[in-house]
Formats: structure tokens, C-alpha cells, sequence
């Protein structure tokens, strides 16, 4: 049984399709991207997964349960992390603390514990810090680990998010276009992280449109184009595919 | 009975119309700029308030009405560049807090001038009641029923036909794209504000004869008038003056038949209710943020 | 904690040790007293407007409840000061939680209007209940008492509101750098990320707001118990507002910046009490002033001006 089977998915918008009854499943393990041309449906797609959106129709099973409908915690309690394509840093904490609120689900969050400064709670907390140090050297932002998250650039916070879905400790993590808005040597630096959570064993399902990175990075790629998908297949497959290519650069190319 | 029905449907439409032209005055601002105006109950105290002074000094009914108005309305122009402009884009909470912040400034300062006395204003037409099925109503219900239908049609006519208006209603959906098209904005601001203080000082001047006026009736005019504009939906224009005339009549209603005491408290419960039930309202408006 | 946050904290225990001595007479003794209860107050409720994000124009109310839970229940019923004081709590805890659970299900923010409405609501019901509670004119509350000990002189009052200041510090202080506060605080920058690492939001955003009713339940007991009286004013709008000035002036999101929020304006009506009418106008000025000017309040600001960053 894969880790996530997709049927039939579907959600409409008033009029708009933006998924009509998508299928397909992404094994453990592996890393999956999703791509296709602007529009097509893919941050929807990932919304729809991640409990943002309630589809209209269709099914999504995580480990043989059905997860349709469930709010975005819920999905956080079943080890589904998920970073943001505009970023969602809560500004008004450090990187360090940003970091650490990933782990929430993992500690003891009792009120009046908190209020009389609980010996457990306060060992717990330091190790917390020590463990989101450590995460935000795995993201290669061992610089800032006392930094503000407001002095921080667009570049470094997106790898900043990374840190705070891998402190969630999730089985499956979806990269919302993690490269938009790098330069060349940021993408390298992320291309390079998503390598590393992938050999760490992590299921990582990326949506991307750098398709260098993508064709390095994946074991399988699902291609979507106004809504429904084109095609599924390993790197070889999709990119020999006629109708990808003329979904991309048009039929006559 | 059914007099006594009557009765509470007269007083209750009457107030009920005051609370609609407060219940605009929010919209028109909301819509411009997604402020939640607390300072609306001020403009209506302004115009009862400031209508006794300038009737009390001896100056003709016209000058009196002219300057009961446009004061107000200058006043509201003045809150927006001060108060509102410096801190635009600024959170719901903090816009709300800046305009309490008015209206205590606003209260204040006339309370300092004024006094704390009540007031009144003789009435347009006299005080001869007039009797109908067994209920009394006051020729000045008539008046204010005249002049806020009259001030309900006149708005519809500027938002639907005339050029201003339109720009405003379009600012109100997409501000961005309003400045796109070369709609100045920023005026439309200053117009909304004017007109929504005017609209209160109307108010304020055609229930004074009635209701009496005082440095701190705005608040509880405000506020009902406030929650009138949500029970409407907020943002919704007919849901406002609609929504004023049913604050009205159930207070009036509930304040007769329930108990006269919690009479203010009525359109406060009102509110819960519809929170609780139908928070869109009753003509589905915005939510308060934007998302 | 920060080590800032020591460092205030040992300044606030060394300036209430130092105050009863440098008091000159009881006039500032109480005024001392009045200001340590508001800055409790505030405390309580900055973690729903400043740390949680949140907004509260009827916190009065809640005051309300536990002041009049303690001048009712131990007049007419004949309760202990102390029990009066727990349901004057539980009952807060119960209607803050009935309203907030619907209103935090809404997209936006409905939480400024239901407050309003549930603080205004109060304020009438107990002006109206003369029978219970003594009316606009309001009514006497018995004293406070503990174990045979009666809680009467000025100096009694000021070490236990003393203590509890400082508790309330340093529990605040606990809170906010905890698992709890941490989402609470990621709740205000940004809910989308705060639900997708586990926050259920809804229920952390009741939490904290029947968290800091509560709080001003109580304190109204306190207060009602040391002014001896309690009348509906407690309850009214204004002081709603006068405390929502506070958090905004002294700094929302900061724990310090409330008690200095509530020294000042503890202060400032007292300073104005011969300018009738000028009170309302110095308020409103002041919170708008403090909203375009310094919009992150006193201590914030003065904080990072220094470079402390916390």
C-alpha cells in the first residue's frame, strides 16, 4: 500500500475546475514532484492534500485512511508537514522560535504547567532549543540561529520553513515551490537541502518549476495541466512525453 | 392591542431610522476603507448638539441646519487625514482602537464646551400628536422617516447613477484597481467620511426633538447604530437601513413587551444572536478581514 | 526566560519592597494598590491582545462578574469570600467560553463585536437587578477574610496585591516561553502556519480568552473586596476602554509594558480629576497618539531603541 493514494480528486471553484478527478500515489519513501504549466493546479492540488481546501469530490488515503476534508492540524497530528510557496513565518518570533513551534504536537502544552514553571516542561523546552539549533544547521542556516526572523531575507526564510516542518519530525513533507524567488546560488543550496531530506528517508513531494531541479531530484513526476492530470511516470517517461512537451512549449514545437 | 403594537412600532421605526442613517454612515466607511468607524455615534451627538447651540445663538433655521451638517462632515474629513490616513494599512484591531480613540476626543471636547446638560430642539412641525387606530405618533416620526427615505433614495441614486458614486462603489470592491483605473482614491476616502459624518448629523438633528441630545448620547447611538450595520450585513447598504429599522423595532418591541429595563441591552443580545447564528448577517456582507 | 526578563523581574520585586517605605502618606499607599491590581489586570489581558492577537472591548464585564460575585453571594447568600470569589471565576469561565467557542469559528474578526456586546450586556444587567445588586448606586462588599484573619488595613492590602503582581509576572513570563505560548504567539503571526504545525486554533484561541476573563474575574473580586464597594461604573465601557488603552500605551505583547501601561493611566485620571471632561479628550488623544506614534507601545519601543530586542 502506498504512503498516499490520491482518487479521483476534485474541487471546484464557482465555475472554475481547478482539479477534475486526479489520481495517483506516491510510495514512502521516494520523491515525488508535481509539475505543469501556470495554473495547472498543482499549489491547489497541495492545498487540497494539506487540508487548506475541501474537495469537491474524490478521495485522499495517508497509510490506508481516508484524510479528505480534515483541517490542516489534523493533518499535522498524522505527520503531513507542508512549507509555503509566499513563505508563512510568524514574524513576530525569533528563527530559533519559529523553528521550535514546529515541534509543537511532540511536547507537553499544558497551561498551568507552563504558569509554574514545571521542572519536566523546562527541561523538555531546553532540549527543544538545542534539537531546532541543530535543525537549522541541517538547513545550512547555522548563522542565524540567533537571529530575528524579520532581519532574515526571503532566500534564508524559505529554508527557515523547512526547518520548522522537519521539527514537526513529519513522514511526509510538501515543498511548495521551494526555489521561486532564488537566485541561482540560493537554488543551488535548496536543490542540495531536498537532497538530503530525501536521503534522510523522508517522503518528499515537491511542486516545482525549475525543471533542472526537478529532473535531478525525482523518482517520479505527476504533470498537470488545467486541472487534470497529463501524465504520471519516472523522469525518462515524462520528459519523451508529446504531450507534456506540448503542454509546455506548445503543440507546435 | 393593537395600539399598544402600533405604539411600539411607531418609536421603534422612528429610533429605528436614526440607527439606519448610523448603520450607512458605517457602511460607507467600511466600504472605503475596511475601517470600523466607533467615532459614527460622535457625528450623530455632533449634529443634535450642534444644532441647539446654533439655534439657541438665534440664527435662522436654514444657517442652523447648514452649519449642524457641515461641521460634522468637516470634522469627519479631519478625523480621516488625521487619524485614519497616518496609519493606513494598519490591523483591524488597531484601526478600531484609533477610532475610539476619536471618539472619546470628540465627547471630550464637547462635554468641556458644552457642558454635561441635556438638550432639545423644538420640533420642525410642532407637537401635536396624531392619532391613528389608538396609537399617538409625533409629526416629527414623520419627519425623520421623510427625510431618511428621502436621504436612502438620494444615496441610491449617487451610487448607482452618478459618476462619483460609482467610483466609490468600485474603490469599495478593489481599491487597488480603482487607483488603476485613475480613481483618486484618497478623495473617495475624504468623500466617505464626509458624507458618513453627515449622514450621522442628519440623524443626530431630526431625533433631537424627540429623544432629547447630551454629550454622551453617541455612544449608545453608535453602537446600536453599529450593530444595526452588522445584523444588515457590514458592507451592505440596503442590509444597514434595513438592519437600523429592525434594531429599532425590536428594541422597541422587546423594551414593551419584555421588559423595559434592558431596552438597551436589546440590540446588544440582538448582535449575539446574529454572531452566533447568521454572522454574515441578513444579506450576507463581508467579513471583517479581508482575506 | 531571557535574561532581560529576570532583570525586570528583580526590578519590579525591589521597587514593591522599597514603595511602602517611600510612600508618604495612605492616599499614595492606595493609589500604589489601585495601580498593582490594573497592572494584574492588564497582564491578563495582553496575553489575549498583545501575545495572542486577539481583541477584547468588554473586558469590564468580567470584572464585573467577580466583583459583584463577591458583594452578592456573600451578602444575600451568605458564601465565603474566597468561595464567592471561585464562582464569580467559574461563571466568567463559563459564559467567556459559551461565546467565544461560536465567534472563534468565524473567518474574521467577530470577537471585537461580541465583546462589546457581552460587556455592554453585563453592565445593564447589573444596574438593573437592584434587588441583588444594589443598582446604579451599587452596593457594599464584606471583607475579605482568611483563616480568622481580616484583610482590612492598607499595608495588608498592598503586600498581597504585592505578591500577586509578582506572581503574575512571573507566571506570564513562564507562559509566554513555553509550548502554550509559543503557539499562541505563532497563532498572531501567522494562523495558516500555526494550523499546519498542529495548532488547533479555535481551541487555543478560546483557551486564552476564558484564560484572561478569568484573570479579570478575579481581580474584580480583589478589587471589590479592597475598595469595600463595588457599583456598575466597574463594569461600564469606558473602564473596557481605559484597560484596552492601557495594554496599547505600556506595549502589547509585553509584560512589563503593562504595568507600565497601568501606572500611567492609574495616574492619569487621578491628575485630571479637576478637569471634568478633559479625561475623556487626554484618553482619546493618548490612544490615538500611542497607535499612529508608537504603535508597539512604551516598552517595546524604549526596548528596542536600547537594542534589548526582547
Amino acid at each position: 500500500m502506498s504512503l498516499l493514494e490520491v482518487k479521483d480528486l476534485s474541487i471546484h471553484f464557482g465555475g472554475v475546475k481547478a482539479v477534475q478527478n486526479v489520481s495517483f500515489n506516491i510510495d514512502a519513501g521516494i520523491v515525488y514532484s508535481v509539475i505543469g504549466p501556470n495554473g495547472a493546479g498543482k499549489t491547489t492540488l497541495f492545498n487540497l492534500i494539506t487540508g487548506v481546501y475541501k474537495p469537491t469530490a474524490g478521495e485522499i488515503r495517508l497509510d490506508g485512511e481516508l484524510i479528505q476534508g480534515k483541517s490542516p492540524n489534523e493533518l499535522a497530528e498524522r505527520g503531513v508537514a507542508r512549507t509555503f510557496q509566499n513563505l508563512q513565518i510568524c514574524m513576530n518570533m525569533s528563527a530559533l522560535e519559529n523553528v521550535m513551534v514546529g515541534a509543537h504536537l511532540r511536547l507537553d502544552r499544558n497551561v498551568f504547567k507552563a504558569a509554574m514553571r514545571w521542572p519536566s516542561m523546562r527541561r523538555r523546552d531546553n532540549e527543544l532549543r538545542e534539537e531546532a539549533a541543530e535543525l537549522m544547521k541541517f538547513v545550512g542556516l547555522e548563522q542565524y540561529i540567533h537571529a530575528r526572523s524579520d532581519a532574515m531575507s526571503y532566500g534564508v526564510l524559505k529554508r527557515l520553513e523547512i526547518a520548522r516542518a522537519l521539527a514537526m519530525k513529519p513522514r511526509v513533507i510538501f515543498l511548495d515551490e521551494p526555489a521561486a524567488g532564488l537566485n541561482p546560488k540560493e537554488t543551488i543550496e535548496i536543490d542540495r537541502l531536498v537532497r538530503k531530506l530525501a536521503d534522510s528517508g523522508i517522503t518528499v513531494v515537491l511542486v516545482e518549476h525549475d525543471m533542472k531541479m526537478v529532473m535531478n531530484l525525482s523518482d517520479r513526476i505527476l504533470v498537470l495541466d488545467y486541472g487534470k492530470k497529463l501524465t504520471e511516470g519516472t523522469c525518462a517517461e515524462v520528459r519523451k512525453n508529446p504531450d507534456v512537451i506540448a503542454a509546455y512549449l506548445g503543440a507546435h514545437a | 392591542m393593537l395600539s399598544q403594537f402600533l405604539q411600539f412600532l411607531f418609536s421603534g421605526i422612528t429610533v429605528g431610522a436614526t440607527y439606519a442613517l448610523a448603520a450607512l454612515g458605517f457602511t460607507l466607511i467600511y466600504n472605503a476603507s475596511n475601517v470600523i468607524n466607533f467615532a459614527q455615534g460622535e457625528f450623530i451627538m455632533l449634529g443634535g448638539m450642534l444644532a441647539v447651540f446654533f439655534a439657541q445663538m438665534g440664527f435662522p433655521l436654514p444657517i442652523v441646519l447648514f452649519l449642524a451638517i457641515v461641521i460634522p462632515a468637516l470634522v469627519g474629513i479631519f478625523m480621516e487625514k488625521v487619524a485614519i490616513e497616518p496609519v493606513k494599512g494598519a490591523d483591524t484591531v488597531s484601526l478600531i482602537i484609533i477610532t475610539i480613540g476619536a471618539s472619546l476626543v470628540i465627547r471630550g471636547l464637547i462635554q468641556v464646551w458644552l457642558g454635561k446638560g441635556t438638550f432639545s430642539l423644538p420640533a420642525f412641525s410642532g407637537d401635536e400628536p396624531i392619532h391613528i387606530l389608538g396609537a399617538t405618533l409625533l409629526p416629527q416620526s414623520l419627519w425623520v422617516l421623510a427625510v431618511t427615505a428621502l436621504l436612502v433614495v438620494s444615496l441610491w441614486y449617487f451610487f448607482s447613477k452618478t459618476l462619483t458614486g460609482k467610483a466609490m462603489l468600485a474603490t469599495s470592491f478593489n481599491r487597488t484597481a480603482a487607483e488603476l483605473v485613475g480613481i483618486n482614491t484618497n478623495f473617495v476616502l475624504f468623500l466617505s467620511f464626509a458624507m458618513s459624518a453627515g449622514l450621522g448629523a442628519v440623524g443626530g438633528i431630526l431625533v433631537t426633538p424627540i429623544t432629547m441630545t447630551s454629550y454622551d448620547v453617541g455612544i449608545m447611538l453608535g453602537l446600536k447604530g453599529f450593530v444595526a450595520a452588522v445584523v444588515g450585513g457590514l458592507g451592505n447598504g440596503l442590509g444597514a437601513v434595513l438592519g437600523g429599522l429592525l434594531v429599532g423595532v425590536l428594541e422597541a418591541m422587546g423594551a414593551g413587551y419584555i421588559s423595559s429595563a434592558y431596552k438597551d441591552a436589546m440590540p446588544f443580545v440582538l448582535i449575539l444572536f446574529i454572531l452566533f447564528f447568521m454572522p454574515r448577517g441578513l444579506f450576507g456582507g463581508k467579513s471583517t478581514d479581508r482575506v | 526566560m531571557h535574561k532581560n526578563a529576570y532583570i525586570g523581574l528583580g526590578l519590579v520585586i525591589a521597587v514593591l519592597l522599597v514603595l511602602p517605605f517611600v510612600l508618604p502618606n495612605s492616599y499614595y499607599m492606595d493609589l500604589a494598590i489601585r495601580m498593582a491590581i490594573n497592572a494584574i489586570i492588564v497582564i491578563g489581558l495582553n496575553l489575549l491582545i498583545g501575545f495572542a492577537g486577539q481583541i477584547s472591548l468588554g473586558h469590564a464585564g468580567f470584572l464585573g462578574i467577580g466583583a459583584y460575585a463577591s458583594a452578592v453571594l456573600p451578602t444575600h447568600f451568605g458564601f465565603h469570600p474566597l468561595l464567592a470569589m471561585a464562582a464569580g471565576a467559574a461563571a466568567t469561565a463559563v459564559i467567556a467560553g459559551v461565546v467565544a467557542k461560536p465567534i472563534f469559528k468565524l473567518k474574521g474578526n467577530y470577537l471585537a463585536m461580541a465583546t462589546l456586546g457581552l460587556g455592554i450586556i453585563i453592565n445593564i444587567a447589573l444596574r438593573n437587578e437592584a434587588q441583588w445588586t444594589g443598582g446604579p448606586d451599587g452596593m457594599a462588599v464584606p471583607a475579605f477574610a482568611l483563616f480568622g484573619i481580616e484583610l482590612s488595613s492598607d499595608k495588608q492590602w498592598y503586600w498581597v496585591v504585592a505578591a500577586l503582581l509578582v506572581i503574575s509576572v512571573w507566571a506570564s513570563l513562564n507562559i509566554i516561553d513555553s509550548p502554550f505560548g509559543r503557539a499562541l504567539r505563532a497563532l498572531h503571526g501567522s494562523e495558516v502556519a500555526s494550523q499546519v504545525v498542529g495548532v488547533n486554533i479555535v481551541r487555543y484561541k478560546v483557551s486564552i480568552f476564558v484564560l484572561s476573563a478569568v484573570f479579570a474575574s478575579i481581580m474584580g473580586s480583589i478589587t471589590a473586596h479592597y475598595i469595600g464597594f463595588v457599583t456598575p461604573n466597574f463594569a461600564d465601557f469606558f473602564h473596557s476602554i481605559e484597560l484596552v488603552t492601557m495594554v496599547v500605551v505600556g506595549g502589547m505583547a509585553s509584560v512589563f509594558g503593562s504595568i507600565v501601561g497601568a501606572v500611567l493611566l492609574t495616574a492619569l485620571p487621578q491628575a485630571l480629576a479637576t478637569f471634568e471632561g478633559w479625561e475623556t479628550v487626554v484618553f482619546g488623544s493618548v490612544l490615538m497618539l500611542c497607535m499612529i506614534f508608537l504603535p508597539k507601545g512604551l516598552v517595546p519601543t524604549l526596548a528596542s531603541k536600547f537594542g534589548k530586542g526582547d
